[in-house]
């Protein structure tokens, strides 16, 4: 019997449409401690810059209605280690690997997406020009036409895989950009990163990030999300991978339905641990219910 | 691990300030105190994150806590009523080396509604530690809470900042009045942990240290602080307990 839950989108064969969203999952580490992480579609790993980074001060969190703002800042290990250290840990599990590229020039990204792509268990690269929390690069790249544009054909040029240009929310027309991307070459699109943000303590008066404003993320920002990737979907051929407040087996459909190919899952992880393992054990049932013999057929089925 | 686990009761102890005691298999899980759970403490989405909040006790297979109600998630969590079931991760992070006591004179200082963790250590030094003495700061007397729980440990010093109840001032207050000891274990406000520092830099010191978290399991790096060396720590995953020095406060 062939497996209902498989998608297929450029460099990535997927035994299912779930992966963890950059930023929510470490490594992986973490989570390995709760379950097998070859059961997941694919794993989207934390940003890598090309040298380790600190990140904001905290406090980083900040609660808000159905969802949370994060200020983390990339912190990370820095290129050298990730392939040295997480990514060979990585390689012990059957699970495609989608490494998230983010710097603060230009130059940073494409050093990253040239070594990074190198990696064996590295399938696919997601490019971050959407992070909200960092002064430099980040969000300056993913919000005009001329700069993502540049930016995707200049990674596309040194990649040995395909590369996923993710999108933010925080434009005035998002599908300008996303056609911009395809037009540059980039062989898919990741939406949503998260909407800008601010939580202000009424006790101090004062923001309650240290970083003053953050990424809001959580169901909160799933029907702006959904709405983003219908209308990308619309504007593009290349394929897109949804997310945006993802929770459960439904929302999975939802997005599929609005045009994504695949999906990815992010502050659900930081609310439950098994949030992807419990969406993908869900999948059939729910497909059952709905009559949808294979995930991959309903993929943009709404706009029809 | 994640797990059910079921309400045995949730009493206020003072104003504001509740124990609940819950049960499940979990509980077998504890190995060292100062570690912690994170609690889903409703359905859906609001609130949406679980709350970090440390493990009081620890019998067979029952937890207890200690939690004050200062917003919309521990304000639900005191309404629950014993029989309900909670969502329980945990124990989380790593707590009080209670090995570094073993025959030696321990001191436990604790400010408010910090003081929870050190009762399980104070439990657990019980066997192991030559003597247990206890520093235990609050506001004012009306704040006092778990007093005859710590006496039956071991000698107990109350400080309150009004002097309405013990020594007036702070736990550093009452440091002279304990004579000799050799390791210090601490949880509390920032303010506090910073005075404790400063008033025993050679002493061989823990403190427990709290940050807002997102995924309290290490993942997510919410709650880093920085090390003294320019690197950093997580505050879940590789706290929240650190030796004073470790970690800049």
């Amino acid at each position: 019997m062939s497996n209902r839950l498989a998608v297929s989108l450029p460099g990535l064969n997927l035994k299912n449409p779930v992966m963890p969203a950059s930023g929510c999952f470490g490594f992986g580490r973490e989570f390995a401690e709760y379950y097998d992480l070859s059961l997941l579609g694919a794993i989207m790993i934390k940003a890598t810059t090309p040298k380790a980074r600190f990140g904001n001060e905290t406090p980083r969190i900040a609660e808000t209605p159905c969802g949370m703002l994060n200020a983390i800042g990339l912190q990370n290990p820095g290129l050298e280690s990730v392939i040295a250290n997480e990514l060979p840990w990585l390689a012990k599990y059957d699970v495609p690997i989608i490494a998230n590229v983010a710097g603060n020039e230009m130059e940073d990204y494409v050093l990253v997406a040239k070594e990074i792509s190198k990696v064996e268990n590295v399938k696919a690269l997601e490019i971050n020009i959407s992070c909200p929390n960092v002064k430099h690069g980040g969000m300056a790249f993913g919000t005009q036409c001329v700069s993502a544009a540049e930016l995707t054909a200049r990674v596309k040029e040194v990649s040995k895989v395909p590369i996923y240009i993710k999108l933010s929310p925080n434009v005035t027309d998002v599908t300008e950009i996303a056609y911009a991307c395809e037009k540059a070459g980039a062989d898919g699109l990741t939406l949503i990163n998260t909407l800008l943000g601010m939580s202000i303590d009424i006790k101090t008066g004062k923001p309650v990030l240290a970083n003053r404003t953050g990424g809001l993320s959580g169901p909160a920002i799933k029907p702006v999300a959904v709405r983003m990737v219908y209308d990308v979907c619309k504007a593009v051929k290349i394929p897109v991978i949804g997310m945006g407040g993802i929770s459960c087996a439904e929302d999975v459909i939802e997005f599929m339905y609005a045009g994504a190919s695949a999906v990815a899952v992010g502050a659900a992880n930081l609310v439950d641990v098994y949030a992807c393992k419990n969406i993908i054990e869900e999948l059939p049932k729910l497909m059952d219910e709905l009559k949808i013999e294979n995930i991959k057929d309903i993929v943009g089925r709404s706009r029809q | 691990m994640q797990q059910l686990m079921q309400i045995k009761s949730n009493n206020e102890l003072i104003s504001g300030i509740f124990e609940m005691v819950f049960a499940g298999d979990l509980a077998k899980e504890v190995k060292e105190p100062g570690t912690f759970l994170a609690i889903k403490v409703g359905h859906g989405f609001s609130p949406y994150l679980r709350r970090p909040i440390s493990i009081c006790k620890v019998n067979g297979n029952e937890i207890t806590i200690i939690y004050r109600v200062q917003g919309s998630g521990t304000k639900i969590l005191s309404e629950k009523k014993s029989g309900e079931m909670i969502d329980v991760l945990g124990p989380l992070g790593h707590g009080f080396n209670v090995d570094a006591a073993k025959g030696k004179k321990a001191l436990l200082i604790g400010g408010g509604i910090g003081t929870p963790p050190l009762y399980e250590l104070s439990r657990r030094l019980q066997n192991t530690a030559e003597s247990v003495t206890h520093i235990l700061g609050f506001a004012d007397a009306s704040q006092i809470f778990y007093k005859e729980e710590y006496e039956s440990l071991g000698k107990t010093i109350i400080t309150t900042e009004n002097g309405s109840a013990g020594i007036k001032g702070y736990v550093t207050d009452a440091l002279k009045e304990v004579g000799e000891y050799d390791v210090i274990y601490s949880c509390g406000p920032t303010p506090m942990l910073k005075a404790l520092c400063a008033a025993m830099p050679d002493k061989e010191l823990y403190i427990s240290i709290e940050e807002r978290m997102a995924c309290a399991i290490g993942a997510c790096y919410g709650c880093v602080c920085h090390t003294q060396d320019g690197g950093y720590k997580r505050v879940c995953k590789d706290g929240p307990v650190f030796r004073a020095g470790e970690v800049m406060l």
